[in-house]
């Protein structure tokens, strides 16, 4: 039991802190969400890779700087203290490449991995179809063997950012008809700009067009852009799941930083008298630090050798209440000026709002929690 | 920098954990509810032996401490098991009297320590006019009043607790005075530190065994031809049980490592309100059977409700916690 940092600790600690001081831009970006802002955003992205800070828990070979999960959590908590703006980079970096560190072959890792470090290249996420949410299996899009690769045909939706972002990775069946509906899905990755993509944005509940649905017409992926086993595609992606729900997505900097900042607004504004409200902000602080005790406590297992198991689960539901908390806690304190769109906390609060849904819905999360922390019997579904 | 308990902590929780479970707590708890004290003590006894009262007694007073993270992997044993007794107030006397020691005043912590940490002496503390726990089966009541510190001679009447095993009584006034002086106050502070850990792993481990038990009878518990565990309303119920249970863990060690005020009151906060949620919603599952006393889970039930309470209500707590972090912001 111990949490006093090493000196090498403190040293990569202190070295990052020293970079973001000097680089995090001063003047906040236009918001993510838009195509101004995405194209900032990633301009931001290759500046962090000119001094590898983009992929810091990389090997050194793709850019990043071999750091394992404490100094990442180091990191991470430093970015967010500085206010350092949001990664586009993030479902790439978060999803698809720890995908391709377990699956991938060393031509994609080297293919795919350093263009993704320098945001020259922003990956989307595709999973979801309008007819399979949280019953991903049930998905629909179909991949068909041809010469040299596979055709692409069906729908796929809610993929963030896609508006703008250059490639997309997802499940599609290539092998339909089999008993179970896990069975003969392939795990690919496609061209957003191909011959046969239709993108149209949806805008989400603040009108930015941060969605989109996509439409795949007879699109063309070849062979060497299918990740894992052909049919194997529900294990390849299933491995790495846990990363989203768990440590990846959401860091507990992220929260430490929100926190801090809560607290600042409170002694601003905040009315002492109101009990209530001053406990919600308690609360808030609390919560923030046992997510990141809760995570040291992961990173220290897995740093034993244990994987990312059901526990992300508990992770995903634990962030997504804690995240709303915090800011539906900051726009009460606001009172009227809570309404006003663009500022920071009103932005994140719509964002939070999703994160019961996204990356598995809370109700999901707890049926795995229940059946496989708890071992209680599984229901109907 | 490893966050987790090493393989001997693991192991004094699992040789606490197997000698609770063989000693039939439950019985001893009804036992001492009665009045009878005899199953409680013998419970006392072997804790003592296997060197739980010594955890936050120095070695110079004859005890193996202070420390706080095994006091914790303690303290949560002494919950799931709900063990009987004026466990956390024991602590608080003992830090107390060391933070005394610390602070130039050896002498009532060269008397009174080294009973406390062999467990010949069971000790209570109240302060400042509020109850002392169990004071009529502890041999050294203590009582702050501003900054002295008594050894009171007797206590008032005793007062039923919503937790039947807890035993509420106030000190007599006056009794031997031990010391007297700003150290007092200061040392109490410390006490009550320590006691607010104790009570935020003793509350855990109220909840841990809420949870298991439940968990356990959900599964065997059938209605409409199916274990009422495989509805999803009880699932998510119990996971969020977990959930809340699995964050305050954290929050506890860390504290532990921390000691400091305000670490320890969000450790404790976190752990009575997981405990106390738990609580609820381990008496809903249960149905009826859950509101009976016959029910063994009734002993960990209102136990969460009182230690919830106990040393710092959740309002003070959080109220700690914000003071550790606004006190040097002026405000604008
Ligand atoms: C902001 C945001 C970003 C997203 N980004 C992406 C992305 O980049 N890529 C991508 O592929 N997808 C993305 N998604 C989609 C997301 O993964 C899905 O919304 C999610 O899986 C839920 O599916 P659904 O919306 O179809 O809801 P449904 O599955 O239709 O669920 C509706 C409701 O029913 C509940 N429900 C469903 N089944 C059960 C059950 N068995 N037990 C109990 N309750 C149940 C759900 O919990 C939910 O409350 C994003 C979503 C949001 C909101």
């Amino acid at each position: 039991m111990d949490l006093t940092p090493s000196p090498a600790d403190e040293a990569f600690r202190a070295e990052a802190r020293t970079w973001l001081g000097a680089h995090v831009p001063t003047v906040p970006l236009p918001s993510l969400e838009t195509e101004e802002g995405f194209a900032a955003h990633r301009v931001w992205e290759a500046e962090l890779a000119a001094d590898r800070w983009s992929v810091v828990s990389w090997p050194a070979a793709y850019g990043g700087r071999d750091a394992d999960l404490m100094h990442w959590l180091a990191f991470e908590e430093e970015y967010h203290a500085a206010g350092a703006p949001g990664r586009v980079g993030q479902n790439g970096i978060s999803l698809l490449a720890p995908t391709l560190f377990d699956h991938g072959t060393a031509e994609q890792r080297a293919r795919v991995l350093p263009p993704m470090a320098t945001g020259e290249v922003v990956w989307a996420q595709a999973w979801s179809e309008p007819e399979a949410g949280s019953d991903l299996a049930s998905l629909s899009s179909r991949a068909v063997r041809v010469a040299g690769g596979w055709r692409l045909n069906g729908q796929k939706t809610w993929s963030s950012r896609a508006a703008f972002a250059d490639r997309a990775f997802g499940l599609f069946r290539s092998q339909p008809g089999l008993p179970k509906p896990h069975q003969g899905l392939t795990y690919l990755m496609f061209d957003l700009r191909a011959p046969g993509v239709t993108v149209r944005p949806i805008g989400r509940l603040d009108g930015k067009p941060a969605f989109a649905e996509l439409f795949l017409d007879d699109v063309f992926v070849p062979d060497e852009d299918v990740i894992g086993e052909p049919g194997q595609g529900w294990r390849v992606a299933m491995s790495t799941a846990g990363n989203e729900r768990g440590l990846t997505l959401r860091s507990p900097g992220r929260f430490l930083a929100a926190a801090d900042r809560l607290v600042a607004l409170w002694c601003d504004v905040g009315d002492r008298a109101d009990r209530a409200l001053r406990d919600r902000v308690a609360n808030a602080v609390i919560g923030a630090r046992a997510y990141q005790l809760f995570t040291y406590a992961g990173a220290s297992r897995f740093l034993d050798g244990e994987g990312v198991g059901p526990e992300s689960s508990m992770n995903k539901v634990f962030w997504s209440e804690l995240d709303i908390a915090l800011h539906e806690t900051a726009l009460d304190l606001l009172g009227e000026g809570g309404e006003l769109a663009d500022t920071a906390w009103s932005e994140g609060y719509v964002f939070s709002l999703a994160g019961p849904i996204y990356a598995g819905t809370n109700e999901i999360q707890r049926d795995i929690v229940a059946e496989r922390l708890l071992g209680l019997p599984k229901g109907r579904r | 920098m490893r966050f987790l308990l090493d393989d001997e902590q693991r192991a004094f929780a699992a040789s606490l954990d197997a000698m609770l479970s063989a000693a039939d707590t439950p019985s001893a708890v009804r036992a001492w509810a009665e009045g009878d004290r005899a199953p409680g003590s013998a419970l006392w006894s072997r804790l003592a032996e296997a060197g739980v009262f010594a955890l936050a007694v120095p070695e110079k007073y004859e005890g193996v401490g202070p420390l706080p993270v095994e006091l914790v992997v303690a303290y949560v044993e002494l919950g799931r098991h709900a063990v009987p007794g004026p466990v956390v107030e024991t602590v608080a006397a003992a830090a107390l009297l060391n933070g005394l020691g610390e602070r130039g005043e050896t002498g009532p912590a060269e008397r009174l320590l080294p009973g406390l940490a062999a467990g010949g002496s069971v000790a209570t503390l109240a302060m400042d006019g509020g109850y002392a726990l169990d004071a009529d089966a502890a041999t050294v009541l203590l009582a702050m009043e501003g900054e002295s510190l008594y050894r009171a001679s007797g206590h008032g009447p005793v007062r039923a607790s919503m937790d039947r095993a807890r035993r509420l009584a106030r000190p007599e006034a006056g009794g031997e005075l031990l010391a007297r002086g700003p150290q007092v106050v200061r040392a109490a502070r410390d006490a009550v530190t320590w006691a607010r850990l104790a009570t935020a792993a003793q509350a855990l481990g109220v909840g841990l065994a809420l949870l298991d038990r439940t968990v356990a009878y959900v599964g065997q518990r059938t209605q409409f031809g199916v274990p009422v565990g495989s509805f999803q309303a009880v699932k998510h119920r119990l996971a969020d049980a977990k959930i809340a249970l699995e964050f305050a863990r954290p929050l506890l060690f860390g504290a532990a490592l921390s000691m400091t005020p305000a670490d320890v009151a969000a450790a404790k906060v976190t752990a009575v309100e997981a405990a106390y949620a738990t609580a609820r919603t381990a008496l809903q599952l249960h149905g009826a059977i859950g509101y009976t006393a016959e029910c063994d889970l009734s002993l960990w039930l209102t136990k969460a409700r009182a230690l919830r309470t106990a040393w710092g209500t959740p309002a003070e707590c959080r109220e700690r916690v914000l003071a550790g972090l606004s006190g040097d912001r002026p405000r604008s």
